[in-house]
């Protein structure tokens, strides 16, 4: 496998979309056992969502401060741009691709700038580590200015260096709540409480899993402390089941919640706020992965991720996935993966250290996925005009007539019938809402084109 | 209440600083930063009306995923605000329906 890597039209050994902690990782390791890469990212520098960073424009000298781990990012990112000096590594940032062609050793990428399209990029394998975005569960009130994804709010801080108000309510479910609350509060918001719908009382069934993985306990009492520092208030088994406010959020109504996630009546209260962090952990971003034919299973989550060999093949020949879109892990595990897929994709043997690795942050996220997996009971909290798609403004009583009324039992009919999952965002936001209220559970969203595209690029495709 | 901002928690000092012009209103903004981040810093929360409802959107998940933060820059409508980034002097203006009123359909 010899390529002049230099040469933007040779076909590299391997290419790598996202350069989040999988892919980054994949591309790195990749380079180091001798393989020629391409790397692709949306983003303007790497990292992905979760080493989500300020522009050096900025001038952070403590960026640390707002993660975990940070070393193990910036020791990365020091190898890319080492292998990238020696042009082992193509790494092309705020590249979105947003279709991937070919069959076997022989793949095209097609990608898009802000200013139009990429030039196509050629590579014997390709590894998708396009990670995920936040789960949303609609509520009445869920779309006033001041309500912002927990993630949303954690990305805008982290790379923007800015709050979405002064005291900021935490929501959802997931330990991811527990990092954004910690981060709001060490950047200077209040925050009244974090309200949890799951609990942390299932973990307690997979005690062994807990002990393996020692570093994700730590983690977690690192939070934990910082979040009795900051007088934040946990609530588990709790969600917010209504914003209040006209322009902007004013308040909540937090109330308890069955083992179904049905408010229990009688137990609701309101905290003030001026915004609401809310998130019901993430969905793997799978559009490039099901455009090719990638076969899916449902995670422990809930959510639909890629069925993966133990050496990360996808079900397509010749096509990897690393981190996320093997279902939601998070960081370490996206790094041990990413290291597994390219050793497999170098046709070596995969270390059997890193292979427990991956094994034991496995049985971590099944476990946290169980533990947090939304009850069915959340739907009891939503009223008839609750929007429940954003971008086309369906309210579920539509959603509701379509199901009961008009026949529909999946997402794919429900949207047909009321456009919801059609607008901008093709469903990402208010799909797994869709579905549950379907009854049909959770089925692999199908997008064509990963992000918008302008005709024009599209004309340009070559006939075959 | 906390007087610590994200700025002081990751230390340092933007390179530049500027405003850009967002409804008639001048927003103080850091290279580095797009349009939404310094929205929010200055407290705007809201910058598009929906096509139905005319409801108030701003930034919701941050990471160019909802399109909920669709903003008309520089006359061209439909930017992710979230992804866009400021420049001095900047004509931001607040989007209503689908930011396309003028072709009338």
């Amino acid at each position: 496998m010899t390529t002049s890597p230099s040469d933007p039209a040779a076909r590299a050994d391997l290419a790598v979309v996202g350069a989040g902690p999988a892919g980054l990782a994949a591309a790195v390791t990749a380079a180091a056992l001798g393989l020629t890469v391409t790397l692709l990212d949306a983003g303007a520098r790497p990292g992905g969502q979760y080493y989500r960073h300020p522009d050096p424009a900025l001038g952070a000298t403590r960026p640390q401060a707002l993660h975990h781990d940070w070393a193990a990012f910036a020791g990365r990112e020091a190898e890319l741009r080492a292998y990238e000096r020696s042009g082992r590594v193509r790494y092309l940032s705020e590249r979105q691709v947003w279709s991937v062609t070919g069959s076997g050793t022989d793949w095209t990428l097609h990608s898009r700038t802000d200013e139009g399209a990429g030039a196509p990029v050629r590579a014997r394998a390709v590894l998708l580590a396009t990670g995920a975005y936040e789960r949303q569960l609609p509520f009445p009130g869920w779309t006033l200015p001041g309500v912002v994804g927990a993630g949303g709010a954690q990305a805008m801080l982290k790379s923007g260096l800015v709050l979405p108000g002064r005291r900021v309510v935490v929501a959802g479910s997931g330990p991811l709540l527990l990092a954004v609350a910690a981060s709001l509060a060490a950047a200077g918001a209040r925050v009244p409480a974090v309200v949890e719908a799951g609990g942390y009382g299932p973990y307690a069934r997979h005690t062994g899993t807990l002990l393996r993985n020692p570093a994700k306990l730590a983690e977690g009492a690192l939070y934990g402390g910082a979040l009795l520092r900051h007088q934040v208030r946990p609530l588990l088994r709790h969600a917010v089941v209504e914003a209040h406010g006209t322009d902007r959020v004013e308040a909540v109504t937090v109330a308890r919640l069955d083992r179904d996630w049905r408010p229990v009546p009688g137990t609701a209260r309101r905290i003030p706020c001026d915004a609401l962090a809310v998130g019901h952990g993430l969905v793997p971003e799978l559009s490039l992965a099901t455009a090719l034919g990638c076969a899916t299973r449902t995670a422990a989550d809930g959510t639909v991720a890629l069925v993966l060999t133990p050496g990360l093949r996808t079900s397509v020949p010749g096509v990897w996935a690393a981190g996320e879109t093997g279902g939601v892990g998070g960081a370490r595990l996206a790094l041990a993966e990413g290291e597994i897929a390219a050793h497999t994709i170098a046709g070596r043997a995969v270390p059997a250290a890193l292979a427990r690795r991956r094994a034991r942050l496995r049985a971590f996220a099944d476990a946290m996925g169980a533990a947090h997996r939304p009850g069915e009971g959340w739907t009891g909290w939503l009223r008839e005009e609750t929007a429940v798609c954003r971008c086309e403004e369906v309210p579920a009583g539509r959603v509701r007539e379509a199901v009961e009324e008009l026949g529909a039992t999946d997402a794919r009919t429900v949207k047909l019938l009321t456009r919801a999952g059609m607008g901008w965002c093709q469903g990402r936001m208010c799909g797994p809402a869709v579905a549950a209220l379907a009854g049909g559970g959770p089925a692999p969203d199908r997008r064509p084109l990963a992000c918008p595209v302008r005709l024009g690029q599209l004309a340009e495709l070559p006939a075959d | 209440m906390s007087r610590r901002t994200p700025r002081d928690l990751v230390g340092g000092a933007p390179q530049e600083t500027f405003t850009f012009r967002f409804d008639g209103r001048d927003i103080p903004a850091a290279a580095g930063q797009t349009v939404a981040a310094a929205l929010w810093g200055a407290g705007v929360l809201a910058w598009r009306t929906t096509r139905h409802g005319g409801e108030p959107r701003g930034a919701f998940c941050g990471i160019g995923q909802c399109f909920d933060c669709l903003v008309t820059v520089d006359g061209t409508p439909n930017r992710r605000a979230c992804l866009v980034p400021a420049r001095p002097g900047g004509l931001v203006t607040s989007q209503e329906g689908t930011g396309h009123d003028d072709l009338a359909v």
